[in-house]
């Protein structure tokens, strides 16, 4: 069984990702639950995505600190995340902050990632500029996705979710989320994931 | 038997599709507006599908093609059936030849909604079965036994998801389509689709004893689920009873469970579960429904029995549960703490989280809806003025720095509070915002209120084509259908002029000169003015051309655009505005606002 929190903001593709997670269990066999954050709070709001895979889930939401793995579009959004993780689970995090609308505050990168690091055993926090230079702000997603693919945090492999693209998406679309889904996939492997746990 | 992965209102358009549904109609309205578009997508021969609108249209439309024999849904949210009661509460004395299930979505929390009403409740006042599912599963086989105890009671039923059951989602194993015969059409029937008071009595009686023999029946009915053993017993329905079996998982202690999935409550049910017990603790959520069942049952049998929940104070009474909460609350009923007591205090050697930002929900980068309350706030800027709001994406303009919605009540409120303020403060300038989609849906009436009772009011019409907070439904503006063929256009200017307002502009918010000026002008007039700001809705045109940019040499980091507008493309880095290029529409509003004429780009309004 493996529970799979994604969060992020509005617009980030939360809803997205774990359709192509659901998608791609079903299609191995697994039996798959799940909610989403849909309607008022999606405008610019924060917002999780549950995916709970294997047999005999009843509840739909994940438990605090139940997630084997959290997947984080925003920093924010992965501090505000921490208690849903196992003490064993991982955490793969973009380092890109995103602030509300007409808010002046500032909300350091440095800080957030220093309580991330100190609160969590196993935490990998991804180079949002880099990932934002090579895949595009709406690559973000699938790129995190490959990333927890290649750290072998979820029972699925790369060639399940590339199916999975295959079959929501025009050529074109599938493609470019293919090499998003890989380049965050290298990421992970290029750093080698005992590097930082 | 094939497998899907199905959200919970996906399952329940292929479970009503499996029954034989074939006439949907709806009004958009989170969390049951998908229901409608997976009817449509599925495209299946011989079924009618239409956003009406609004919920009684809906539900007068359901009504005489279920009058006709035919098997019909219809869909709204919880606050929509206070639209639709009229029709429903009447139409349970009529009855109905085909099966007629109202689909009616609560949302706990509330996540987008104004009230937390229990449409469980509405179904006793309305004296309506009703069934609630947990799962979107549970939905998908449910609504078909819906259909079947609405066409053999004769009379129409509700079926109550909530959010995180419309919401969610699960592997869903498809079924093979019910035999349904064709509808047979509308037959006179000696008047027995005329309610008159003589009919109504006779047919109250008849109501009554119905939902006695199905509060007998229900008892055996398999989504109402008594297990386990002991002196303790706890009583759940709806998502709660996924709280609850996600807290006895891997546990091996056994209680007695009773999962209650409808209304009349299962008597006979409810009788062998209490019967034995010390103490029951009742988990669900809004209005605690099944716990006065409980409590009644107990005190009709003599039973000495502790009913804890909502009215013993065990349980909240607002908002919705988590499997979290549940958890405790059950570990704190059975005397067992548990390992790892979530709520428990935190150590103090855990580290303290740095402050995080609060989301609330914003108007999106490029929205017309912020350039038309700008253009209002800046021409109203000395004026004493009243700004009514209404339900819709422009709801969000209560925020700062916009701060132009003052009321908020219901669908269509916004013209008739308007002209309340204005009878009590006269010297005010009352402006009333309404989006397209809710001008039609109940605005009409108060415009026509204005003009018959000579109210002073201006109309500020928000047009971007579309119901936006719900997903981008069509409406009767659009001219298009919810299949995407092309209908009839009806005109909100032609509406307004039929009705008798003699004063009406039309504006592009995103020219803000103009804008600006229509709102002088309707300021120095009386009686019923109307502007109409039309800008298309970003999240349905998804125009992001000729995007607007900030030359750094000549910005000065004042923040005036950042601090007006609101806009989340904006911000503040290094003492510089920075336009974010992913989210900018090229609106080009913040050109207007800014004092040393730094953006550049942008359309050319």
């Amino acid at each position: 069984m493996t529970d799979c929190l994604i969060v992020g903001v509005g617009g980030q593709g939360t809803v997205l990702t774990s359709r192509l997670i659901g998608i791609a269990a079903l299609k191995r066999g697994f039996d798959v639950r799940g909610s989403e954050t849909i309607g008022m709070a999606q405008r610019g709001g924060s917002v999780a995505s549950h995916v709970r895979i294997g047999r005999d889930i009843s509840s739909p939401l994940i438990p605090r600190l139940g997630a084997d793995v959290i997947l984080a579009f925003e920093l924010c959004e992965a501090a505000r995340a921490v208690p849903y993780l196992k003490p064993d689970g991982l955490m793969i995090a973009c380092d890109v902050i995103v602030r509300p609308a007409g808010s002046s505050e500032m909300f350091g990168i440095d800080a957030v990632s220093r309580y991330l690091r100190s609160s969590l055993a196993h935490i990998r926090l991804l180079d949002g500029e880099k990932i934002r230079e090579r895949c595009g702000a709406r690559g973000m997603n699938v790129a995190i996705l490959g990333a927890a693919l290649s750290s072998g945090s979820l029972p699925l492999s790369m060639e399940d979710i590339e199916e999975a693209l295959d079959d929501r998406f025009d050529v074109a679309r599938a493609e470019a989320n293919k090499a998003a889904l890989r380049f965050g996939a290298r990421m992970i492997a290029d750093a080698g994931l005992k590097s930082e746990d | 038997m094939r497998r899907m992965l199905l959200m919970g209102n996906e399952a329940i358009a292929l479970g009503a599709l499996r029954a034989g549904v074939t006439v949907a109609a709806g009004y958009p309205g989170t969390p049951s507006s998908e229901v409608l578009e997976t009817l449509v997508k599925e495209r299946r021969d011989g079924v009618y599908v239409e956003w009406s609108v609004n919920e009684k249209s809906a539900m007068e439309v359901g009504a005489g093609a279920a009058m006709s024999g035919a098997r019909v849904l219809v869909t709204m949210k919880q606050v929509g059936l206070n639209v639709a009661s009229d029709p429903l509460m009447s139409l349970n004395y009529v009855g109905v030849k085909g099966g007629m299930v109202v689909m009616v979505a609560d949302d706990p929390g509330p996540i987008s909604s104004q009230t937390e009403q229990d449409t469980r409740c509405f179904g006793r006042y309305a004296k309506l079965a009703v069934f609630d599912p947990s799962t979107a599963e549970e939905a998908y086989v449910m609504i078909a036994d819906a259909f079947a105890c609405s066409e053999r009671i004769g009379r129409p039923v509700l079926f109550r998801p909530t959010t995180r059951v419309c919401h969610s989602y699960a592997t869903v194993t498809l079924m093979e389509d019910r035999d349904v015969p064709r509808a047979e059409g509308f037959s006179k029937d000696g008047g027995r689709w005329v309610i008159f008071p003589r009919l109504a009595y006779a047919n109250h009686i008849k109501i009554e004893e119905t939902l006695k023999s199905l509060a007998d029946e229900f008892s055996d009915y398999p989504g109402n689920i008594l297990s386990g053993s002991g002196r303790l017993g706890i009583a759940s329905g709806g998502v709660s009873w996924c709280y609850v079996q996600e807290a006895f998982r891997g546990v091996g202690e056994e209680h007695r469970l009773l999962k209650v999935s409808t209304l009349p409550f299962p008597v006979r049910l409810g009788e062998e579960f209490l019967r034995g017990l010390d103490e029951v603790l009742v988990v669900e959520e809004l209005d605690p429904v099944i716990e006065r069942e409980l409590i009644f049952l107990s005190g009709v049998l003599g039973l000495n029995i502790t009913v804890r929940g909502k009215l013993s104070g065990d349980m909240p009474n607002a908002g919705e549960n988590t499997p979290d909460y549940v958890r405790d609350a059950i570990r704190k009923f059975l005397g067992t703490s548990g390992d790892h007591a979530v709520t428990s205090s935190k150590s103090a050697a855990e580290p303290v989280p740095p402050a995080l930002p609060v989301r609330p929900p914003t108007l999106c980068a490029g929205c017309p809806h912020r350039a038309s309350f700008f253009a209002v706030k800046e021409a109203a800027a000395g004026h004493k003025a009243v700004f009514s709001g209404d339900i819709g994406c422009y709801t969000l303009g209560n925020a700062l720095p916009l701060d132009m919605v003052d009321t908020c009540l219901c669908m269509g409120a916004g013209i008739t509070v308007a002209q309340g303020i204005n009878r009590v403060e006269p010297d005010t300038a009352n402006f009333a915002f309404i989006g397209d989609s809710t001008f039609f849906h109940t605005g009409i009436p108060g415009v026509i209120n204005a003009v018959y009772n000579g109210a002073d009011i201006i109309v500020a019409v928000l047009d971007n084509s579309t119901t936006a907070m719900t997903g981008g439904q069509p409406h009767p503006g659009t001219g298009r259908s919810i299949s995407g063929a092309p209908a009839r256009r009806v005109s909100v200017s032609r509406v307004l002029s039929a009705i008798g307002v003699d004063d009406i502009q039309r504006v592009n918010p995103f020219d803000l000169p103009s804008a600006k000026a229509a709102v002088t002008r309707a300021l120095a007039g009386r009686g019923v003015r109307a502007i109409l700001f039309e800008g298309e809705c970003v999240a349905v045109s998804r125009k992001h051309e000729n995007r607007c940019e900030v030359d750094e040499k000549i910005c000065i980091g004042c923040s005036v655009c950042v601090k007006r507008l609101g806009c989340p493309a904006l911000s503040i880095r290094e003492k510089k505005a920075v336009i974010d290029q992913s989210s900018c529409t090229g609106c080009g509003l913040c050109k207007y606002v800014c004092p040393v004429r730094a953006i550049t780009g942008g359309e050319a309004a």
